[in-house]
């Protein structure tokens, strides 16, 4: 039983990597322009599908295309913002939720359109599906590395965000944006950056679900982008510590939700993470971490 | 008061126009196209449902297909046939399988079913605002899938009931969707519904004023639920077949776009934009089978909804109805479309200090 719930705690962590890449760059966006972006799950999915890509096209090497995946994903963050919102900014919050809707459905339709629906085994080089055996604990290599490569992500975004000008602009610019502009901080470069960070945490997500599940479609990023959500909002929306400490605890939440209790109540799963959203909007709006804001 | 007047012989006019219209079409068109119109009928309702709660009082609600497979299962299960429940539903209670209702009350049942579900969501969850209402209703809709996908002796789980009598057809719908115009156009130009609009244009203005909040709030989600409980029978019976999966997270995308593209609060423009959506994805899905092109027609409607908020974010009719419909009132909602920060998209003003 001990080992059983090693197991389901390791799984857990490794889901919460996931949940909290996908998540930072979540509350990044809705920290400094007030958008809730459902395109960001998508970007989970044109991730799995780039690092596909690079796969089958030849040899490079596994930590090569993890950077590609980034930029490839920060690319597209660039151009949704350029494209969609930048047009949009100022109007009524509402309008932006709706835009990032269509993208979402434009982005999951436009891989139908081009890669199918059928869903495509994924490959990752031999060395990354060796197991090891930690006592009861039994990891993938990959598994191994999703963690790592997240903690890793995740230090690097907080001394960013921490101890750089860039870093002190964002904040300023969550803060409040008129300000920071009146400050001489260039707030169109920020919120561009803001965008390509995230969506690149998201790229590089999506690369890790490919890995864990093994199997992508264009639908993929729909479930992830759902659950980063509520994972930003659990832990208080707008404040990135709190997307990471949001996306472990969902990520073991869901996990013991279905390892500890009986079968029967596993299809529930996505009922509980949605109840406890409700609940935790209703009884602590600001989350976990987050500050209280006008809104 | 000269409104009054004018409206007075245009809608039984437009209802005889269009009971005409029914007549003509169901003795000339064949079955696929009558079902093509029952479906634009059916959107039509569930577009001027959803914009009672979208339009008029600015809830941004992404629940309404849950409502919608509340009615629609409920309807279901009471006219399901005695014999076949015994089949597929072995599991159901006596007195529920003993029940073989006629359409119209399992209709309104189903209806007063979404409608209870609505008072019991809306009493929590309508005291969020903005996107937070908007992610908690989807949050709402992925409960109820999962609820329906699991009470199996109910459902049937994700098998969903299929050979249901198909009890619908056109007349059921047209009369239905006239009933749903004609009430929320009452309630558009009543107190109740000015104090909608008025909560949307400014809550606290209108809570200053004595408009109860909460109560209107519920009230308009109710009503809004009640219609697509209805929609979800009408629906259930047309297609003969009902899934939990049918009621998706796209549904609501599609109807929310109907209620955006027709603009906020009219009634027009919602019945306007469900006719023309259904019809450009009908007419693209011949195109999209013959070019094997899979998710086409929603990438155009997609990028059709995109350059609708950027060009002309209030919608084709704003929140007024036009002036063919009804001249005097144009005066009055003129002004509420005017002082509309909600949809008119005043961000002229914000954008241009970036």
């Amino acid at each position: 039983m001990g080992g059983y719930i090693a197991q389901q705690l390791v799984n857990g962590l490794i889901l919460g990597s996931m949940y909290a890449l996908v998540a930072i760059g979540f509350t990044m966006i809705y920290g400094i322009i007030r958008l809730i972006n459902f395109a960001h799950g998508d970007i989970v999915m044109i991730g799995a599908f780039v690092t596909l890509g690079l796969v089958i096209s030849g040899k490079i090497p596994f930590p090569v295309i993890m950077i590609l995946v980034f930029i490839a994903g920060a690319l597209m963050g660039i151009l949704i913002e350029r494209a969609a919102f930048r047009p949009m900014r100022g109007a009524p919050q509402v309008t932006g939720f709706i835009t990032s809707l269509a993208i979402a459905i434009l982005l999951q339709n436009l891989g139908i359109l081009l890669l199918t629906a059928q869903p495509r085994n994924f490959f990752c080089p031999d060395y990354l599906q060796t197991i090891f055996n930690f006592g009861p604990v039994s990891l993938r290599a990959i598994d191994f590395s999703i963690v790592v490569i997240a903690v890793v992500l995740m230090v690097f975004l907080v001394l960013l965000v921490r101890f750089t000008r860039l870093g002190m602009a964002m904040r300023a610019t969550a803060e409040n944006l008129n300000v920071a502009r009146l400050m001489g901080i260039n707030i169109n470069r920020t919120i561009m950056l803001a965008f390509a960070i995230g969506s690149g945490l998201a790229g590089v997500a999506g690369m890790m679900w490919g890995g864990k599940y093994g199997q992508i479609d264009p639908l993929l990023g729909f479930v992830p982008g759902l659950k980063a959500f509520v994972a930003a909002v659990i832990g208080g929306i707008g404040s990135i510590p709190g997307a990471m400490l949001g996306g472990y605890l969902l990520g073991f939440g869901e996990v013991l939700f279905v390892g500890l209790l009986p079968p029967i109540y596993s299809s529930y799963r996505d009922a509980f993470v949605f109840t406890t959203l409700i609940l935790i909007l209703l009884v602590l709006p600001t989350g976990l971490l987050g500050r209280k804001t006008e809104e | 008061m000269m409104g009054w007047n004018r409206l007075r012989w245009f809608f039984p006019m437009l209802i005889l126009a269009g009971a005409i219209l029914v007549f003509v079409l169901r003795s000339t068109m064949n079955d696929y196209v009558l079902s093509i119109v029952c479906f634009t009928g059916i959107n039509i309702i569930l577009a001027v449902s959803l914009n009672v709660t979208n339009g008029f009082t600015g809830l941004f609600s992404l629940g309404h297909p849950a409502f919608m497979a509340v009615g629609g299962y409920v309807a279901a299960i009471l006219t399901f046939p005695v014999a076949r429940k015994a089949m597929l539903l072995p599991a159901l209670p006596a007195w529920l399988a003993a029940q073989q209702w006629s359409l119209l009350p399992a209709l309104i049942l189903g209806g007063l079913g979404a409608t209870f579900a609505a008072f019991r969501v809306g009493f929590s969850v309508l005291r969020l605002k903005g996107h937070y209402l908007a992610v908690a209703t989807l949050g709402f809709l992925i409960i109820l899938q999962v609820l329906i996908t699991n009470l199996e002796s109910y459902t049937r789980g994700p098998l969903g009931l299929n050979g249901l009598p198909m009890l619908t057809n056109l007349w059921w719908v047209y009369v239905w969707a006239v009933i749903t115009i004609y009430v929320c156009w009452k309630v558009k130009h009543s107190s109740l519904g000015r104090s909608m609009l008025a909560i949307r244009e400014n809550e606290i203005a209108a809570e200053c004023l004595g408009i109860p909040l909460a109560r209107t709030r519920i009230m308009s989600f109710a009503l809004g639920a009640f219609f697509a409980g209805v929609a979800g029978g009408l629906w259930a019976h047309l297609v003969t077949a009902i899934t939990p999966t049918t009621f998706s997270v796209i549904m609501a995308f599609n109807l929310v776009v109907m209620v955006v593209v027709g603009g906020s609060g009219s009634i027009t423009g919602a019945a306007f934009a469900a006719v023309m959506l259904t019809v450009v994805v009908e007419v693209l899905r011949p195109l999209e089978e013959s070019l094997e092109a899979y998710g086409i027609s929603e990438v155009i409607v997609a990028i059709g909804l995109l350059l609708i908020l950027l060009y002309r974010p209030q919608g084709l009719f704003g929140s007024q109805e036009p002036a063919f419909v009804v001249r005097q009132r144009q005066r009055v909602s003129g002004e509420v479309g005017r002082a509309s920060s909600y949809q008119n998209g005043k961000g002229g003003g914000i954008k241009s200090i970036f």
